[in-house]
């Protein structure tokens, strides 16, 4: 359950971010999750709540992106989506490929009033 | 009307006062490891300057990490050595540590999953580790947060056991993605399993080619001078390239 430290991440950058922007109230959160950034989203939506009582973002919605993974092949420099880090190159059969997106965890916008 | 932001009557109060009620957007993109990262930036800018090879040892429990980890001190025998022992609770593993003479401090994470940079870093500051040494990082005993969490560390060794089953590394791909050594223990129990070593050698390189892999047994010995070796050898490299800046 890393998901809880990382939702207490966010609930300090949202923090931060209330002080310097200067907002009281949170209603909407948008994440960024790779799908392979080993966070599930069900245990950070779970967390999130728990972790946001009593702050600013206290009862916001959270919206998850998943940005779709993809790599790039070293043999042949094709890039392609892939579903897991060991997949293969679908076109030259080599692999693992290189990934070069979906492992992103970022707090992308806020909804604030 | 609303002097800030034009709005007319009617709107909604909070304490009798006028609320912007309006939504705004803000941007972030931020990075929601960023903190840790920062810390460990700063852990391994303090072991490089020093000297010190910082290696995160993970595996899932029971893999003989702390066993490991006692062998490989007592074969080191005076070169320094410190240790940081990661577990929810209890300091068994510290206590076992330090029985071999080396220093050690243990964090209990409580509830936590893992061990973080912020920790470590408070870890080191107690061990003080001294200049030129190895320190060995053994975090709590799980396959997948902590490969997650970047502590600093010159490397992550990731140690699977033979009784394990020859798929660990499909079922946990992030860790073995992330780790540069594979160290499999327990090589004594192989002639009383079925296990297939090569197919675990084979699983390991499908999700992560560049990886070294050694074969141990911290219980008769078997393999511990490679892996010494292995560590000796690192040490080395970063000490050139640190030399070398």
């Amino acid at each position: 359950m890393h998901e809880m430290s990382l939702c207490e991440n966010i609930r300090e950058i949202i923090l931060e971010q209330a002080a310097e922007s200067r907002f009281t109230c949170v209603s909407r959160v948008w994440l960024e999750v790779g799908p392979l950034s080993c966070v599930e989203p069900g245990a950070l939506r779970f967390g999130f709540d728990v972790v946001m009582r009593g702050s600013v973002a206290e009862g916001a919605s959270v919206e998850i992106i998943t940005p779709p993974a993809k790599a790039r092949c070293l043999a042949c420099q094709t890039t392609a989506p892939i579903r897991q880090r060991y997949d293969p190159c679908p076109d030259c059969g080599a692999g693992p490929m290189e990934l070069i997106a979906g492992d992103e965890l970022r707090i992308s916008k806020l909804e604030v009033l | 009307m609303c002097g800030t932001c034009g709005c007319g009557e009617g709107q909604m109060t909070i304490d009798g006062k006028h609320h912007h009620s309006h939504p705004r957007e803000i941007a972030l993109e931020r990075d929601i490891m960023a903190k840790n990262d920062g810390y460990a930036r700063a852990n391994r800018q303090r072991f490089r300057d020093a000297g010190i090879l910082a290696l995160n040892l993970v595996s899932s429990p029971g893999a003989g990490k702390t066993a490991l980890l006692v062998k490989t001190l007592d074969m080191l025998g005076d070169t320094p050595c410190a240790v940081i022992e990661g577990d929810q609770q209890t300091t068994n593993d510290a206590d076992r540590i330090r029985a071999t003479g080396a220093p050690a401090v243990q964090i209990n994470t409580g509830k936590g999953c893992h061990l973080d940079a912020h920790l470590v870093g408070h870890a080191v500051e107690d061990l003080n580790p001294r200049p030129d040494s190895f320190l060995f990082i053994e975090n709590v005993g799980n396959l997948v947060c902590p490969a997650g969490f970047d502590l600093g560390e010159a490397h992550k060794v990731v140690v699977l056991s033979v009784t394990e089953g020859e798929d660990k590394p499909l079922k946990y791909p992030d860790m073995f993605a992330a780790a540069d050594l594979a160290l499999i223990n327990k090589a004594d129990l192989l002639p009383h399993l079925d296990t297939d070593l090569d197919l675990i050698v084979a699983n390991a390189r499908r999700v992560n080619p560049q990886l070294d892999i050694i074969t141990v047994s911290a219980k008769t010995g078997f393999g511990m001078q490679d892996w010494l070796g292995w560590i000796k050898a690192t040490h080395a490299d970063q000490q050139s390239a640190t030399a070398a800046e």
